[in-house]
C-alpha cells in the first residue's frame, strides 16, 4: 500500500465534508490525514486527504468521490512535484538546565518558540511529515507534555494551478 | 459566467427532463407566495402529475397549497408505500416519481424505498418536512437528521435553507434524479421555510458546477470495442438495466441482429430484448438459465452494456468468465472496473454507445456467424430448457400459476414482483417482450415492494393491466396500500403465490441447513391467518381463491374481467417447489445446478 495525497476541490457548502469523509469510511478506506479550508475563491473549499491505499482501490474511491455532486475536481499530488506541509505545536519540558539544548534543536529545525513558562517551552514548526517526525524524535528525551498536529496541506510546484480550468467554470 | 438553465441541461431525451424543460420554458412572472406555495408551484412547473404521501406537522404547510393544485396527491397508508409507489411510477413511465412525508418517523419510513431506488437507479424525488430551523439539532419533537441518514442512499440530497431557493433546488433535484445514472434525490424543507414569505420565479438557473455526466462515448474506445468484437469467437452481449433506462432497446436489437451475437439480459433488464428472440439465451445469475450462465462463463468477449457485474450475476468473482476480455459500457464511470477489470472501458449513455457500436461494427469486416459457438449454445438450450416438475403431492405448482398468468394476460401488461421464489419464477416463466413491462426490486431485494410499486405503475399507466406477482410473506408487509388503491380507483391485480412460507428462505434451509425450518412457516396454509380473501374484501378489493390446477385459467380470466376494483387472488400452492437452476451463493457459476443434485454436463472439448 502506498500513501497518496488527494486535493479535492469542493463547493463551499454545509454537509460537503460529511459527504466526503463518509464516503471514505463507507468504502472501507482509512483517512490518515484531512485538512480543509477556503481557496482563493470563497465559493470553493479545498480538502487535502492523505490515504494509504493500493492504486486500483484508490481509483475506485476517486471515481466515487467524483460522483458527489458538490465535488468539483480531484487531483492526486505527486510528492516529487508538490510541496507538502503540516503544522505542529508541541509543549516540551525544559527547565533552566535543559533550556539551551532545546533551543538549539528548535534552531536546527528552523522551528519557533511561541510560549515560554518556567518549566516548558511551546514550539511551533511547519514542514513535511518527515521533518516533523525528526523534530519530535529529538524533543522526545526532554519530555513531550502535549502536542497537536494539523492535517497535511499540499500544493503543486511550478506556475500551473489546479483551481482554474473548465472543471471550475461556475466558480 | 452564465449558469446552465434547465433547457440547456436537458441533453437527454428522458421524458422527465423534457417535461421539466418544456414547462420551464414557460416563464412565469414573479408571484408573491409562501415557501410552501413556491414548492407546489415548482412541482407544477416541473410537470409533476402525481405525488404519493402522508401529511404531518412539519410538512403540513405544503399540504395547504397542494389542496387546490393540479398535482394529484395520493394519500397512502404508510410512507414506505409512497416511496415504492413513486418508484413503480418512475419505472413504468420513465418520468420522475415523487413522494412526500413529514419529519422524523415520516421521513425515516421512506428510508427503505429510497435505498431500494438507489440500488436500482430509479429516478425519484422525496420531499420531507423538517422541524423549523431554530429547532434543528435540539432533538425537537419529530426531528430526524434525514439528510444525514440518507447520505449513503441518495444520488444527492438537500436541506433547504431559505424559501428563495426552493424553485432552484426542486429543479436541481429533478435534473439530478433523471439524468446521468438516475437515482433518488431527497429534499428536506424546514417548516419555517415552508411558512416564510417569498417570491416564486420560474425558470430558475441550475447551479450544479460539479455535475457533468458523460453521455457520448470516446470514438477511440468504440473502435477498440469493434476490433475486439470482430476478433471474438465466443462473444456475448451482457445487457443490464442501463439499456432500458437509456431507451436503447431498439438499438440493442439492431446491434444483436447485425452481429449475430447471443444476448443475455439481467434481472433488471428483462424486456430489453424480446424473450422470444432466437438470439436470447435468458437471464444469467444465481437463478439464471443454464445457457445464459454457461455463455458468460465460457465467453471470450463480454460486451457489457449498462450492467454492473453484480455478485448475483458473477457468482464467485475470481472464477467468473475466466477467458473473457471485457468491453464495459456504463454511464457511471465508477461501475467500470469496480468488480471486474475492463479491457475496453466506455463511459457513456447506452443509447449513444449502442448507436456508435452499430456504426463501427457495420463498417468493419464481413459478418462472423459464430457457428461453433451457436452450436454449443443451442445444444445446451435443448438439453437444459427452463422447466419444473409437476408436484406429486397433488398441490398446485406455483410455476404453472405464474406461467398461465403470463400466457393469458400477455406481453403488453406490466408485471411487478415481490422478492423471493415467486419473483424468480415470475422472471423465468413470464415472457417479456417489451421494455418497462417487468418491475422488481433487484439490487436491494425489498420484500413489500410489489403492492405499492404496482399501485404507482397503474397510476402512471392507467390503461395498461398491472399484475403484481407477490409472495404470502411480502404481501403482508405492504398490503395496506390496497386500501389506497380501492379508494383512489387504482384497479391493480395482485396474485399472491401463497406457499405458506417464506419460501426462498425455506429453500435455502432445505438445501443448506438440513431441512431445519427455523422461522419460515407463516401459517397462511395451516391456519389461513390471514385469510387473504377476507383481507382483500376488508381492504375494499375483490378477493378470489384458487387451489386447483383446473381453476387456474378460469380465475385468472375472472380477475381480468374486473376493472372497477383491485383484485387479490390467493393462489394456494405447494410449499415444496424450488427455484431451479441455482448457483449456490458464494460458489462459482461452474457449479450451477439444473435441478437438485443435477449438474449439467458441459462438453469442454467443444471449445
Ligand atoms: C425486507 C426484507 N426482509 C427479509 C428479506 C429476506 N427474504 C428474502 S426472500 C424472503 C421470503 C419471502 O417470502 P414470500 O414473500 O412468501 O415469497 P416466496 O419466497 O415464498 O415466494 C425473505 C424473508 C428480504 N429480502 N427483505
Ligand atoms: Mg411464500
Amino acid at each position: 500500500m502506498n500513501r497518496h495525497t488527494l486535493s479535492v476541490l469542493v463547493e463551499n457548502k454545509p454537509s460537503v465534508l460529511a459527504r466526503v469523509s463518509g464516503l471514505f469510511s463507507r468504502r472501507g478506506f482509512n483517512i490518515d490525514s484531512l485538512a480543509v479550508g477556503e481557496t482563493e475563491n470563497p465559493d470553493v473549499s479545498r480538502i487535502t486527504i492523505v490515504v494509504n491505499a493500493d492504486s486500483s482501490p484508490l481509483e475506485q474511491v476517486t471515481k466515487q468521490l467524483n460522483k458527489l455532486v458538490n465535488v468539483l475536481k480531484i487531483v492526486e499530488l505527486d510528492p516529487q512535484q508538490s510541496v507538502q506541509r503540516e503544522l505542529l505545536l508541541v509543549k516540551v519540558r525544559a527547565d533552566r538546565a535543559q533550556r539551551s539544548q532545546v533551543l538549539e534543536t528548535v534552531e536546527l529545525f528552523r522551528a519557533r518558540v511561541i510560549d515560554v513558562a518556567p518549566d516548558t517551552l511551546t514550539i511551533e514548526a511547519t514542514g513535511n511529515p518527515d521533518k516533523l517526525d525528526a523534530l519530535l524524535r529529538d524533543l522526545e528525551p526532554y519530555g513531550i507534555k502535549e502536542m497537536v498536529q494539523s492535517g497535511l496541506v499540499a500544493i503543486g510546484r511550478g506556475s500551473r494551478s489546479i483551481t482554474t480550468g473548465p472543471a471550475l467554470r461556475a466558480a | 459566467m452564465t449558469r446552465p438553465t434547465p433547457e440547456t441541461l436537458a441533453h437527454r431525451a428522458n421524458p422527465a427532463t423534457v417535461a421539466a424543460a418544456a414547462s420551464a420554458s414557460a416563464v412565469a412572472s414573479p408571484v408573491p407566495t409562501s415557501g410552501a406555495g413556491s414548492l407546489v408551484r415548482s412541482l407544477e412547473a416541473l410537470g409533476v402529475e402525481v405525488a404519493f404521501g402522508i401529511p404531518g406537522g412539519a410538512i403540513l404547510p405544503a399540504y395547504d397549497p397542494l389542496y387546490d393544485s393540479k398535482v394529484r396527491h395520493i394519500l397512502v397508508r404508510h410512507e414506505q408505500g409512497a416511496g415504492h409507489a413513486a418508484t413503480g411510477y418512475a419505472q413504468a413511465t420513465g418520468k420522475v416519481g415523487v413522494c412526500i412525508a413529514t419529519s422524523g418517523p415520516g421521513a425515516t419510513n421512506l428510508v427503505t424505498p429510497i435505498a431500494d431506488a438507489y440500488m436500482d437507479s430509479v429516478p425519484i424525488v422525496a420531499i420531507t418536512g423538517q422541524v423549523a430551523r431554530p429547532a434543528i439539532g435540539t432533538d425537537a419533537f419529530q426531528e430526524a437528521d434525514i439528510q444525514g441518514i440518507t447520505l449513503p442512499i441518495t444520488k444527492h440530497n438537500f436541506l433547504v435553507q431559505t424559501a428563495e431557493e426552493i424553485p432552484r433546488i426542486l429543479s436541481e433535484a429533478f435534473h439530478l434524479a433523471s439524468t446521468g445514472r438516475p437515482g433518488p434525490v431527497l429534499v428536506d424543507i424546514p417548516k419555517d421555510v415552508l411558512q416564510a414569505q417569498t417570491t416564486f420565479t420560474w425558470p430558475p438557473a441550475l447551479d450544479l458546477p460539479g455535475y457533468r455526466p458523460t453521455l457520448h462515448p470516446h470514438g477511440k474506445q468504440i473502435r477498440e470495442a469493434a476490433r475486439l468484437i470482430a476478433a471474438a469467437k465466443r462473444p456475448v452481449l451482457y445487457v443490464g438495466g442501463g439499456v432500458l433506462k437509456a431507451g436503447a432497446t431498439d438499438g440493442l436489437r439492431k446491434l444483436a441482429e447485425l452481429t449475430g451475437i447471443p444476448v443475455v439480459t439481467t434481472l433488471m433488464a428483462l424486456g430489453a430484448f424480446p424473450d422470444s428472440h432466437p438470439q436470447h439465451l435468458g437471464m444469467p445469475g444465481m437463478h439464471g438459465s443454464v445457457p445464459a450462465v454457461y455463455a458468460l462463463q465460457k465467453s471470450d468477449l463480454l460486451i457489457t452494456l449498462g450492467a454492473r457485474f453484480d455478485d448475483r450475476v458473477t457468482g464467485k468473482l475470481d472464477s467468473f468468465a475466466p477467458d473473457a476480455k471485457v468491453v464495459h459500457a456504463d454511464i457511471d464511470p465508477a461501475e467500470i472496473g469496480k468488480n471486474r477489470h475492463a479491457d475496453v472501458p466506455i463511459v457513456g449513455d447506452a443509447r449513444h454507445v449502442i448507436d456508435e457500436l452499430i456504426a463501427a461494427v457495420g463498417a468493419g469486416n464481413e459478418k462472423n456467424s459464430y457457428e461453433a459457438w451457436w452450436a454449443t449454445l443451442n445444444d445446451l438450450r435443448e438439453r437444459y430448457p427452463l422447466g419444473y416438475e409437476e408436484p406429486t403431492d397433488g398441490t398446485l405448482a406455483p410455476q404453472y400459476v405464474i406461467e398461465r398468468i403470463g400466457e393469458l394476460v400477455g406481453p403488453d401488461a406490466i408485471y411487478v414482483a415481490g422478492v423471493g421464489q415467486h419473483q424468480m419464477w415470475a422472471s423465468q416463466f413470464i415472457k417479456y417482450e417489451k421494455p418497462a413491462t417487468w418491475l422488481n426490486s433487484g439490487g436491494a431485494g425489498t420484500m413489500g415492494y410489489a403492492v405499492p410499486a404496482a399501485m404507482g405503475a397503474k397510476v402512471g399507466k392507467p390503461d395498461t393491466p398491472v399484475w403484481a406477482i407477490d409472495g404470502d410473506g411480502c404481501f403482508q408487509m405492504t398490503n395496506q396500500e390496497l386500501a389506497t388503491c380501492a379508494l383512489e380507483g387504482i384497479p391493480v391485480k395482485i396474485a399472491v403465490i401463497n406457499n405458506g412460507n417464506l419460501g426462498m428462505v425455506r429453500q435455502w434451509q432445505t438445501l443448506f441447513y438440513d431441512g431445519r425450518y427455523s422461522n419460515t412457516e407463516l401459517g397462511t396454509h395451516k391456519h389461513r391467518i390471514p385469510d387473504f380473501v377476507k383481507l382483500a374484501e376488508a381492504l375494499g378489493c375483490i378477493g378470489l381463491r384458487c387451489e386447483s390446477k383446473d381453476d387456474v385459467d378460469k380465475i385468472i380470466k375472472q380477475a381480468m374481467e374486473i376493472n372497477d376494483a383491485p383484485v387479490v387472488i390467493d393462489f394456494t400452492v405447494g410449499k415444496d417447489a424450488m427455484v431451479w437452476p441455482m448457483v449456490p451463493a458464494g460458489t462459482s457459476n461452474d457449479e450451477i445446478l439444473f435441478a437438485r443434485d443435477v449438474r449439467p454436463a458441459f462438453e469442454e472439448d467443444d471449445l
